[in-house]
């Protein structure tokens, strides 16, 4: 049976708590939305070790940066729309280029702030962080992977960026073992079409792939959790075999997963490609399955792209 | 481009050891004026780089490095050293003639500005140049971190001071206020802007552009404690004063105003907007070197 689903941001509040006496050195930012975030209760508990800037976030991320560069791990925290375009200038210009150890974390990303609509709505984060270079990019599936990501990005030389979705998910990895950055994970070995997916995305991809085995389609499935650096022999490995590729994202098919994943192939393997993912559009107010649904996010849009893949001759 | 320390013996360890404080001054001076030479050197030997910001600068660097600042040039990342961030990047040239002749790394360096291959960048960078404490350049970035910095310090027990240098363009940009509004929040100790305020920025007079007056009233409206008067930044002996001032007490964000001219040092750059980051011809150099030296000679002849 299947445990209960959990929200990532509610891993990541107890991740923080967790981490606390192990990490000595993490310090926890949070810009007027930490009840949301679920950085709040790592404030009550340590409130020498948790700063409250208000809605700064530029400010809040060059803070962070000061504080690094005295040898402390700081992890800010707000909404991923908020920290990766208000505060783009100071992700690139301080804590990129200096390469400042600091844990940027983007919740309530992709659909997940569904009923706060477009203006809340993250989905062009992937694109902009995976630009900046010195930047490690993760987008946890799971809340098991969300805590894996940070106790990892509080170890690492240099900064990183954590996607976090606001509502409970699948538990997908609980008994596997636990995440790496950079390694992607295989979750099904095929040989007709890789699927490449990453976040909240990777259960209906799974069960898409499940589907697809029933109408003949064998799925190599990779969950590629961490977007930059990317695992490019697992990925090139994979196209390589099948010829046929499908990426799969909460996130705009431009610049994201999907351009990550076709600069590998392209360059390594070159294959036909497809790409599951929201269009060049804004999306709206909603609940998050539904939107999930309208904007191209969904069990069957994986499987009929896959099946339009198949009937295209091989790359 | 020779090193060369004013004051008594001509060498680093005196200058910084002089305890007499206007002999003090009068040597900060005159470094503050050979420093002038040399950058205005290196600008046009180049071809490019920014005179007006470096110029107005030149005096509160050289007092903070060469008097107020507890630093190890020969360890730049000892934990309990000063910290001073220099917000308006663009004084680059300036603040690594300062760092060079500090001790930081040879000043044959300085030549090098803005080439290729160059640990100098146009604008500073902390993972290039040592002592330089934040990479900087865009503008407004400054005072959010060095506030990071002084947090640090309460956080580590440790009892550094952190300075922020700012000019007219940090206090256009939104973030600098955000900064401002945090300090007076989390009140960390020796936590200090010095605003060079030359009232010029890259279009033109920032009465024009963006007005920032009445600044002491705006600062202490924000909780700063803001000197209770404005000091002339482009005078060794004021600069000291105003550091007296601020080492008096440490409870809290503080703040000083110093009237600068910018482009100070050259009578035709300086109060002009046209020597922001004009490119410093042959026929200009000219002019303005002989103006440097003769006000560095009436210096000299002070000491």
């Amino acid at each position: 049976m299947n445990p209960a689903p959990v929200a990532m941001r509610d891993a990541f509040g107890e991740a923080l708590l967790a981490l606390a006496a192990e990490v000595p050195e993490m310090v926890v930012l949070d810009a007027d939305v930490s009840t949301s975030t679920r950085t709040a209760a790592f404030g009550q508990r340590h409130p020498g070790r948790f700063f409250n800037v208000g809605v700064a976030e530029a400010n809040m991320v060059d803070i962070a940066a000061g504080l690094a560069t005295c040898g402390l791990r700081p992890v800010v925290s707000t909404f991923a729309l908020f920290l990766t375009l208000k505060a783009a200038d100071q992700v690139r210009n301080i804590i990129c280029y200096n390469k400042l150890p600091v844990v940027l974390a983007g919740s309530y990303a992709g659909l997940s702030d569904s009923y706060d609509g477009a203006s809340h709505q993250a989905i062009l984060d992937i694109a902009m962080m995976r630009a900046m270079p010195n930047l490690t990019v993760v987008v946890p599936a799971d809340g098991v992977e969300l805590r894996q990501a940070l106790a990892a990005a509080l170890r690492r030389d240099g900064p990183v960026y954590i996607r976090i979705c606001r509502n409970p998910t699948p538990v997908l990895f609980a008994d596997a073992p636990p995440l790496e950055i950079g390694r992607i994970r295989k979750l099904r070995d095929g040989r007709d079409l890789t699927i490449a997916v990453c976040g909240v995305p990777t259960s209906m991809a799974i069960e898409a792939a499940g589907r697809l085995a029933g109408r003949g389609v064998s799925v190599d499935l990779l969950e590629v959790a961490t977007i930059k650096p990317i695992d490019v022999q697992c990925l090139a490995d994979s196209a390589r075999k099948t010829g046929r590729v499908l990426t799969v994202e909460e996130h705009t098919v431009h610049g994201g997963l999907g351009g990550a994943v076709a600069e590998v192939v392209g360059r390594h393997a070159p294959a036909l490609m497809r790409f599951v993912g929201i269009g060049d559009t804004f999306a709206e107010s909603g609940p998050y399955d539904a939107l999930l649904v309208k904007y191209g996010v969904s069990v069957e849009r994986i499987e009929s792209e896959a099946m339009q893949i198949m009937a295209s001759g091989r790359g | 481009m020779t090193p060369i320390i004013p004051g008594a013996g001509r060498t680093l360890e005196a200058l910084l050891q002089e305890k007499d404080r206007k002999r003090k001054a009068a040597a900060l001076q005159c470094l503050a004026q050979e420093f002038r030479l040399i950058v205005l050197e290196v600008l046009h030997e180049r071809g490019t780089g920014h005179w007006g910001g470096a110029a107005s600068a030149a005096e509160l660097l050289v007092a903070l490095y060469f008097d107020a600042m507890n630093v190890r040039p020969e360890d730049p990342r000892w934990p309990d050293r000063d910290r001073l961030v220099v917000s308006k990047g663009h004084a680059s040239c300036m603040l690594y003639t300062v760092l060079a002749h500090r001790g930081y790394f040879p000043a044959a360096e300085l030549g090098t500005f803005r080439q290729i291959d160059s640990r100098l960048q146009g604008h500073p960078c902390m993972r290039k140049t040592p002592g330089v404490e934040m990479s900087t350049g865009s503008l407004g970035h400054g005072t959010s971190v060095a506030l990071g910095m002084a947090l640090a310090a309460r956080l580590q027990g440790r009892s550094y001071w952190t300075y922020v240098l700012l000019g007219d363009g940090d206090l256009n940009e939104g973030q600098t206020w955000e900064a401002i509004m945090a300090a007076a929040k989390f009140k960390p100790a020796r936590f200090v802007a010095l605003i060079d305020y030359n009232k010029v920025q890259l279009d033109g007079a920032s009465d024009e552009i963006m007005p920032m007056d009445p600044l002491p009233e705006k600062l202490r409206a924000f909780n700063w404690e803001v000197a209770p008067r404005t000091f002339d930044g482009n005078d060794a002996g004021e600069v000291l004063d105003s550091l007296d001032w601020v080492k008096g007490g440490d409870n809290g964000p503080k703040a000083v105003i110093y009237k600068t001219r910018k482009g100070r040092g050259v009578s035709f750059m300086e109060d002009t907007a046209l020597w922001h980051g004009a490119v410093v011809d042959d026929a200009t150099f000219v002019r303005a070197r002989a103006e440097l030296l003769e006000t560095l000679r009436l210096l000299e002849a002070r000491l």
